[in-house]
């Protein structure tokens, strides 16, 4: 069997082997592309080729009859090709404009929404949580599945000033990335120690060395070598919990959510930026996540309504000022939302620019 | 096959309705006929009652690998030690590596399908935020016979741990008019050379590369990797004026001014009197704005090739860096062309790896010792595309000025 097999360091494999043969014939030599509805892509080559992509929500974390009954439509409906979006989106590649529409019905009809393209709101980037995470404050695919499902006509439909790319992260860590949205974990307590298990469990000075606002030193508990947190100094970051599980930094009501906006790597107009805070201590509540949902809305909405055409939220909210932001989200602004970590200063306002 | 019963699960059942696809439902299925996502369910819906997490990790691997595979061990247990849901006890995770781009047939999906549910849980996510195919869910016995078969249909593992991790690439060449680079060849090229510091690893702490074929960086390059690799051109943008004039009767003068015009973000455009574009390339910041709203109309210039950005990541431990360029610009046409920035990102990571302090990233090292000093001990010479503006203090001591002009100076004289 597998005795002594040594790996084949194969590494990345080559896409072209499995990739739809329009677009290896095409590479490096499309010429535009238009969107005949919310979901497809259309792209036309030098050539005159022409290639249309339907794009298709699917759950992430798929079992494997989910992605036998994807291909089984890829085989039927489309051309037996297909490729993921960063966001978990499937997309199928068709030749024949004919073939787009039973496609669509398809995928719609077997439960997987087309969308997500263009000014929609697209698939949420989204960790492990619960599900496979050692550190998770909460659960990633359920916090997804939930939100998607309020915001499912939002997929389906282009009808955003321009896309909105959300993502959810399970800890302050922040796999998800930014997003024009961000829903993430924020711990509010110090963690909780458990002194019995430091000694043999933790590389102290590692641990020590991790700690962001150095508020962890050695200690000698109860006759043991364990660490102890300056409370005062301490951030309730978690970044000490995974080289040290005995400081347990999540709990059930005190590890809440927080949302921050603004968020884009994209070049366009604006340079990339970096999302902020926004709204925090927003109970993480299981199976829905009502509250946090709610918060989402009410900006989405607000987006909706005020941003201009191709505006991404931190374009709009740079447009608008961030009084405006929370006049308009009637969100409440705290002394927390003004920045105190390095650089801090670069986010005040050094003007008298100011909107009345 | 199990005729066990069902855990209840009042909390997941909750994510089935609605009109997303549901993670709950596949389980499920899965669940009908394996015990390992039956119990899985059982600790899921535990999780969920009691807002707790109950994975550790451990040590687990295949033969000849340190990195690759995500241990999971169940810390749910009884008053006895012994696990609430054996059958999901171990439950490791296998990073995969998707070919270039995430393109598949669907032969291929249905064998890892297969493979799946002979080894495993039978769930796969497609793909991690690292870019990886997760196969979840196998036990540390089965790890090895999983990743035997994954391997010998072409596939490997990813990174995990302090070692260089999957890299990721856009969709690119193979179907957008925006590609200004051959974004798979670049994510091959650049993570194929390190194939060791992946499946070894021994770096102080992660490192990422990330390609995207044109600034719209829909890889997230600039946020979420230390190596971020974007396509770009130096010429001016490709026009069609005809197609300009048939967009401005298309959508009215108003749309193109509000939408086109004065959205740009150096004021390099100007809409002419009979409706055709003037572009001022030199000010032109390459930023895409106007490409993305005329696909038809403009597209990027014709002497393509790609930025290089160093440095990004998110909040541990310093807080968010962005990437930030260290080459303006280098050409991707001949085979001297890759291994030239092969060698680059050869001497960033020899250099991260001699010189950052332990779990410590690429743009946290950069931010401790200086880009100065980076550069120099890569080996990369200064630019004024480095930077947003030249230092504002007046602390530093400057006494080689003149070697230092004269350097630039004869760079400016040997360039023509």
């Amino acid at each position: 069997m597998s005795q002594l097999r040594m790996p084949i360091e194969s590494g990345v494999p080559d896409p072209f082997p499995v990739m739809h043969p329009l677009m290896k014939k095409n590479f490096g030599n499309w010429k535009y592309h238009d969107r005949p509805r919310p979901g497809v892509l259309h792209h036309v080559a030098h050539s005159g080729d022409q290639i249309w992509t339907v794009r298709a929500g699917t759950q992430r974390q798929m079992d494997v009859f989910t992605i036998r009954k994807l291909c089984d439509i890829a085989d039927k409906y489309a051309e037996g090709y297909v490729r993921f979006t960063i966001r978990s989106n499937m997309e199928f590649m068709v030749s024949d404009e004919k073939k787009v529409k039973p496609l669509v019905d398809m995928l719609t009809k077997e439960g997987f929404p087309v969308g997500g393209t263009g000014p929609s709101v697209t698939m949420i980037a989204h960790t492990q949580g619960w599900l496979h995470c050692d550190i998770p404050g909460t659960d990633a695919s359920g916090v997804v599945k939930a939100l998607m499902d309020e915001l499912h006509d939002e997929f389906i439909n282009e009808r955003m000033p321009n896309r909105v790319h959300m993502t959810t992260s399970c800890c302050q860590i922040n796999c998800g990335g930014q997003g024009d949205i961000a829903i993430n974990i924020q711990h509010t307590k110090p963690p909780k120690i458990n002194h019995d298990l430091v000694a043999n469990v933790c590389e102290r000075p590692a641990v020590v060395a991790r700690c962001p606002v150095a508020a962890i030193r050695p200690a000698m508990v109860n006759g043991r070598p364990s660490l102890e947190v300056d409370e005062k100094k301490c951030v309730c970051c978690g970044a000490c919990y995974p080289p040290c599980p005995p400081m347990q930094i999540n709990d059930p009501e005190n590890s809440k959510l927080a949302i921050w906006v603004g968020g884009k790597h994209s070049n366009a107009r604006s340079k990339p930026m970096f999302h902020k805070l926004v709204a925090a201590d927003i109970p993480n509540n299981p199976p829905r996540w009502t509250e946090a949902a709610e918060v989402v809305k009410k900006i989405l909405r607000t987006y909706q309504k005020d941003a201009k055409d191709w505006e991404r939220v931190g374009d709009w909210i740079e447009r608008i000022g961030w009084p405006r932001f929370f006049e308009l989200t009637e969100l409440p602004f705290t002394k927390f939302h003004i920045d105190n970590w390095r650089g801090a200063r670069a986010s005040l306002n050094a003007s008298t620019h100011i909107r009345f | 096959m199990s005729k066990k019963e069902m855990h209840k699960t009042p909390n997941l059942d909750q994510l089935e309705g609605g009109p997303w696809p549901s993670f709950v439902t596949g389980i499920k299925r899965l669940a009908e006929q394996n015990d390992m996502a039956r119990d899985l369910l059982g600790q899921l819906e535990t999780s969920y009652q009691t807002r707790t997490g109950y994975w550790k990790g451990g040590t687990v691997g295949v033969r000849g690998y340190g990195g690759g595979i995500i241990p999971r061990f169940t810390e749910l247990k009884d008053g006895n030690g012994k696990p609430k849901f054996p059958a999901a006890a171990e439950f490791h995770t296998l990073r995969v590596q998707p070919p270039a781009g995430m393109h598949y047939d669907t032969a291929t999906l249905r064998k890892m399908c297969d493979i799946w549910e002979k080894h495993g849980s039978g769930l796969i996510a497609f793909h991690g935020q690292s870019g990886d195919i997760m196969f979840q869910g196998a036990t540390s016995e089965k790890v090895q016979s999983a990743f035997d078969e994954l391997n010998d249909m072409g596939y490997d593992l990813g990174g995990a741990g302090p070692a260089v991790r999957t890299g990721m690439s856009c969709v690119g060449a193979a179907r957008c008019e925006h590609s200004c680079a051959n974004e798979q060849k670049l994510h091959r090229s650049l993570v194929n050379n390190f194939m060791d510091e992946m499946h070894r690893p021994s770096l102080p702490y992660k490192f990422k590369f990330k390609v995207s074929g044109c600034p719209n960086d829909c890889m997230n390059s600039i946020h979420r990797s230390d190596f971020s690799v974007i396509g770009t051109w130096r010429d001016d943008i490709q026009v069609d004026q005809k197609e300009v004039q048939a967009f401005v009767k298309q959508k009215s003068r108003k749309y193109v001014v509000d939408n086109v015009v004065s959205r740009c973000p150096t004021n390099a455009l100007s809409l002419n009197d009979d409706d055709t574009l003037a572009i001022d390339n030199r000010n032109c910041v390459r930023c895409m704005h106007c490409i993305n709203v005329m696909t038809k109309a403009l597209s990027p210039g014709k002497d393509k090739g790609v930025t290089v950005l160093i440095g990004g990541k998110r909040t541990l431990k310093i807080g968010d860096t962005m990437g930030t360029v260290i080459v303006p610009f280098m050409k991707m046409d001949t085979d001297e062309d890759y291994e030239k920035i092969q060698d680059l990102a050869r001497r960033i990571v020899d250099f991260f790896a001699d010189n950052a302090l332990e779990h410590e990233r690429t743009g946290e090292m950069i931010e401790r010792i200086g880009l100065v000093n980076f550069l120099e001990g890569v080996g990369v010479e200064v630019d004024p595309n480095m930077i947003s503006s030249p230092r504002q203090s007046s602390y530093v001591r400057m006494d080689t000025w003149a070697e230092e002009a004269d350097k630039w100076n004869e760079r400016k004289a040997n360039a023509g």
